[in-house]
Order: C-alpha cells, then structure tokens, then sequence
C-alpha cells in the first residue's frame, strides 16, 4: 500500500484555502466580530466619562476586555457549519494527519477575527486616548494575544460542538483560560503607556503562543474525537 | 486464518438505556457487498458509525484485515471511504471546489491540481453523476438531490478498497440509482468491499449478503 499523504503545507493551505473562501462567501459573519469591537469599545466614553485623562488611563483594559469577548463571540464558527454539513467527520476519518487540519483550521479562524482586531484596535486606541507610545504595544499584544485565544477556545468549542446551546457553557470552559493572556497582555499595554519597559510581558504571551500552537491542536483533535464519536 | 477486511464481532451498543443491538456479528470480505437492513431507528446509521471507527460508543471488537481498528486506525483510513447521513458538501463551495478539498483530504492528487489535467477530471466525473456543466456552481444553488450526487461523485474519484455508505440513494433518481449500482458492481469486481445501508433491493448486485437489524425495543 503507498502512502497517501500529502505534504505538511499542502494539506494546510487546502485546509486554509477552503475556510478563507467560505468565509468571503458569507461576509456577515465576517464582520460580526469586527462590529462588535467597534461598538463595545465606542459605548465607554459615552457611559463612563469622555474625559481624555480618564479614558487613557482604562484604555488598555477596555480595549482587551473587547476583543476578548469579540473573539469569544466567533468562537462557533470554527467547527459549528462542518460539524452540521458533515464534513468535520468526514475530516476526521481522512488518513491525513488531524494535527495539520486543526491547526490550519485555527489559524484561518484568527485570519479572519483576531487579526482584523489587532489592525483595527489603533483606531479604537486614539478615540480612548491611548498615549501614541503604547500603540505599537498593543497592536503587539493582540497579534500574539488573539492567537492564543483562537487556540484556547477553539478546544472549548471542539467540546461543546454537539450541544445544543452552547453559548454559556463555551464561556464558562473558556474564560477562565483567557485570563492569563488578559492578565499579560492589558498590563503590557498599561506599561507601556506609561514608559515602562514591557519586554517581560511580550516574552511571558509568547510563550503561550507557542505553547499552545503545539498543544492546543492535540487537544482540540481529541476533544473532536470524543465530541463526535457518541 | 480468515480474509474478512473487515470484522466485527459480538458487538453491543445501547442508546438511551435502549439496547440497539447486541451479540452482533458483521463481516465483509474482497468483493462482497454487505447490506444493513432494519427499520427507522433500529441503528443503522449507529453501526455505520462504529464501523467507521468514529463512534465509540460500542462493546465488542472491531478488525481491519485482522488487526484491531483502533490499533491501525491510519492503515484503515488510506483504504476506506464513507459517505455519511449528512450531505458532506460545503454549500458555500462549488461542486469543483468541494470535490478538489475531498482529493487533499483523501491524499489523491490526481484532481488536487487546478490545472487542465484536474479540471477534465473533475468534469468527466460530475458528467458521470449527471451534473455535467455543474463543475462552477456553488452547492447551495443546487437542489437536494444534485447535492447528493455531488457527494456521490467522491465515489468516483475513491481509490480505497472499502466503502461504507449511509442511504446514499435518499433523493436520488430511478437512473441515478441504477448507475450507483453499476459502479458498486465495478468497484467488488476489482476486488473492492461495500458495506451499505439501504432500503433498496440491490437486485444486479451479486455477492450480496444481508445483515438485518430487528429494531426491537430491548430494555436493559
């Protein structure tokens, strides 16, 4: 019997390809989280104060705390529509290694809700009055924060899939696991606005990115596993 | 020493304290065809899935070509195919696009590429189901039975040795059946297995054994 493999990044831009033309294909819920952010975020001057020094001073928290719920908000739709046309079974009986899948599966769900985040989030900063200094930082935080999020909840998601409602549930499995990328990233940014070096930060929401590119997909494809074989 | 490529033996499976079935012994071996037959909800899409290695849900042992599903899950992908209840097609995609994901996904790149070569494939193979000129059309414009035959038309491309299929006539035509029949023939001719749950008489089809499910409600 030949192998029937295909290569590493074969499978993965395939795997890519196909979710970044299906989401075009539906730009509604593309843009979902996107507005979401938007809204969140412009809703807290009018309700606290529009007071510039005030604002720059929880900047940083609002627009983590955002973009944290936006990310969560997006959450079923990285498994939900495969699971329901049948096609993530299918994906899972291919001879193709699942790792591959999952994480190319992933990274188009951050393509496509936290990246847009992070390039957007400046414009979201200046209207909170985020020192111009602390910009670079977060747009960096986010880049490597959101990721992680993606990773994070897509395991929660690959858990709840053949729920029902699984809206609370998803949020009570996966916040808990957001707050140390909330704790690191929010305080860099504050940090930063206010001169202090934040290398330690970045360092400490690296590590996490890379822990869980390694490992959330193997939990993600187990949790897919148990999910689907009842 | 038995050839069966695929074995279950004294399987037990219970939903919802209800036993489906128990003490169940399936086989199939190179060239036959193994019909699941029983009524609405007596667990053949369930048996299905077990033997497909995605449900768990069950007691027993289940073997590919003797060795133990679980042990050898990898060797048993390269060499099956299932086509499930759920359609299995993207409806956003296109007929083309749905199909080329399956050859990635399947490790045959013979329509992978998108290049004139893939291209003929993939037409050839559409025509074959009926939807000649389909090839650029998404799914969701399709109607039910089209999309079927979309899914269908993986079997087509399928260079594995045994398929498990889930009522893959349900909204299919009369000629449309009877070509899915032909092809399952070719495919035990050339010494393939075909595990298929259907209400059909799969009346040109030789090799043919049947595995009925009695559906009777069983308390535990």
């Amino acid at each position: 019997m030949t192998g029937k493999h295909v290569t590493f990044s074969g499978l993965f831009l395939a795997m890519l390809k196909r979710d970044m033309v299906i989401a075009f294909r539906h730009p509604s819920d593309l843009a979902n989280p996107l507005i979401f952010f938007l809204v969140v975020v412009s809703l807290f001057p009018m309700a606290i104060t529009p007071d510039p020094e005030y604002l720059a001073e929880i900047a940083p928290g609002v627009l983590w705390v955002a973009s944290l719920l936006a990310t969560l908000l997006s959450l079923d739709l990285i498994f939900q529509s495969d699971y329901q046309d049948g096609t993530l079974e299918q994906l899972l009986l291919s001879p193709q290694p699942i790792y591959t899948s999952v994480l190319a599966k992933v990274f188009s769900h951050w393509l496509l809700s936290g990246l847009p985040l992070a390039l957007i989030s400046p414009l979201l900063a200046m209207m909170l009055f985020l020192p111009a200094q602390a910009m670079w930082t977060l747009v960096l935080t986010l880049l490597i924060g959101t990721p992680v999020m993606s990773f994070i909840g897509a395991v929660g998601a690959a858990l709840t899939i053949g729920l029902r409602k699984t809206g609370l549930l998803l949020s009570l499995l996966v916040l808990p696991l957001y707050i140390p990328v909330l704790i690191f990233a929010a305080s860099a940014v504050h940090n930063a606005a206010l001169g202090i070096s934040v290398t330690g930060h970045l360092a400490l929401l690296g590590a996490m990115l890379a822990l869980s590119v390694v490992l959330a997909p193997l939990a993600i494809a187990a949790a897919l596993r148990i999910s689907l074989g009842n | 020493m038995t050839n069966f490529l695929l074995q279950g033996n004294n399987l037990y499976c219970e939903r919802d304290r209800r036993i489906l079935f128990e003490n169940l012994d399936v086989s199939v071996s190179a060239g036959e065809v193994l019909q699941i037959e029983g009524p609405n909800g007596s667990g053949k899409t369930t048996l299905l899935r077990i033997l497909t290695g995605l449900s768990d849900a069950y007691e027993g042992e289940l073997l590919w070509r003797g060795k133990s599903v679980r042990k050898v899950r990898e060797h048993y992908y390269q060499e099956m195919q299932y086509l499930g209840h759920a359609p299995g097609i993207k409806q956003a995609l296109t007929a083309a696009e749905n199909l080329r994901w399956y050859s990635v996904i399947h490790g045959s790149n013979s329509v992978a590429a998108n290049d004139e070569k893939g291209n003929k494939r993939i037409a050839d193979v559409l025509a074959k189901v009926g939807l000649q000129g389909y090839e650029d059309v998404p799914c969701h414009t399709l109607s039910a039975g089209q999309q079927r035959r979309v899914n269908l038309a993986r079997l087509y491309l399928s260079s594995a040795t045994i398929w498990l299929l889930d009522e893959p006539f349900t909204a299919i035509d009369k000629s449309g059946i009877r070509s899915i029949e032909k092809l399952i023939n070719e495919h035990i001719n050339e010494g393939g297995a075909v595990v298929i749950a259907t209400h059909q008489d799969l009346e040109s089809v030789p090799n043919l054994r049947r595995v009925t499910l009695s559906g009777v409600p069983g308390d535990r």
